[in-house]
């Protein structure tokens, strides 16, 4: 999995049936402090995540794995929110 | 998934019989923040009919055998949405213009 932060919204009326009506966020990438870099992912959202906050994003047939998203075309799932992240005890980033 | 805009199609009439009469389409892969191709480019075949200057999705790998169009067919991309905004913090950074 990999930290992004959510950014944006993309909407679409045409989409492939299996996706119809689910909540695709726009999400940059970043690294486990929430530094940006700039690379951007369009995801669907499974958990209810907000603009600027930090989530985990599970990415390839890995992201088939739940019941909405299960054999459907997704490659790109938001499967958490972040509320903090410890390195060698110290807090690096806290929501 | 990966933001990008159909910049073309790909017409090819030796290929493996599965893929018979699926459309192909040239993708260069956009920037969200300024809507700028990034002169990365790809083939997809396309599960929702898209044209050419749209702004599309795609999803990649063993995900785009997931749709009606591509299952059991031998693709790796397959454009599974046609956007019609997308919006950063809130402010419209591309909306399509209603025909």
């Amino acid at each position: 999995m990999i930290f992004g932060k959510i950014v944006g919204t993309v909407v679409s009326t045409q989409m492939e049936v299996g996706i119809k009506g689910r909540k695709c966020l726009l999400v940059q990438t970043c690294n486990h402090k929430g530094e940006v870099d700039d690379d951007f992912l369009v995801a669907v959202d499974l958990v209810g995540a907000g603009v600027e906050e930090i989530v985990i994003i599970s990415q390839g047939s890995s992201a088939r794995q739940t019941e909405i998203t299960h054999q459907k075309p997704v490659d790109c799932v938001i499967v958490g929110i972040v509320d903090m992240v410890e390195e060698y005890n110290q807090v690096v980033f806290k929501k | 998934m990966i933001l990008a805009k159909v910049v073309g199609t790909v017409v090819s009439t030796r290929k493996e019989p599965k893929i018979e009469g699926i459309k192909f389409l040239l993708l260069e892969k956009i920037n969200p923040s300024n809507m700028q191709g990034k002169a990365d480019y790809l083939v997809a075949m396309d599960s929702v009919g898209a044209g050419l200057g749209e702004v599309v999705f795609y999803v990649a790998g063993s995900s785009s055998r997931m749709t009606a169009t591509t299952e059991g067919k031998p693709s790796d991309a397959t454009i599974i949405s046609i956007v019609d905004s997308i919006d950063i913090n809130g402010k419209y950074v591309y909306r399509k213009e209603k025909e």
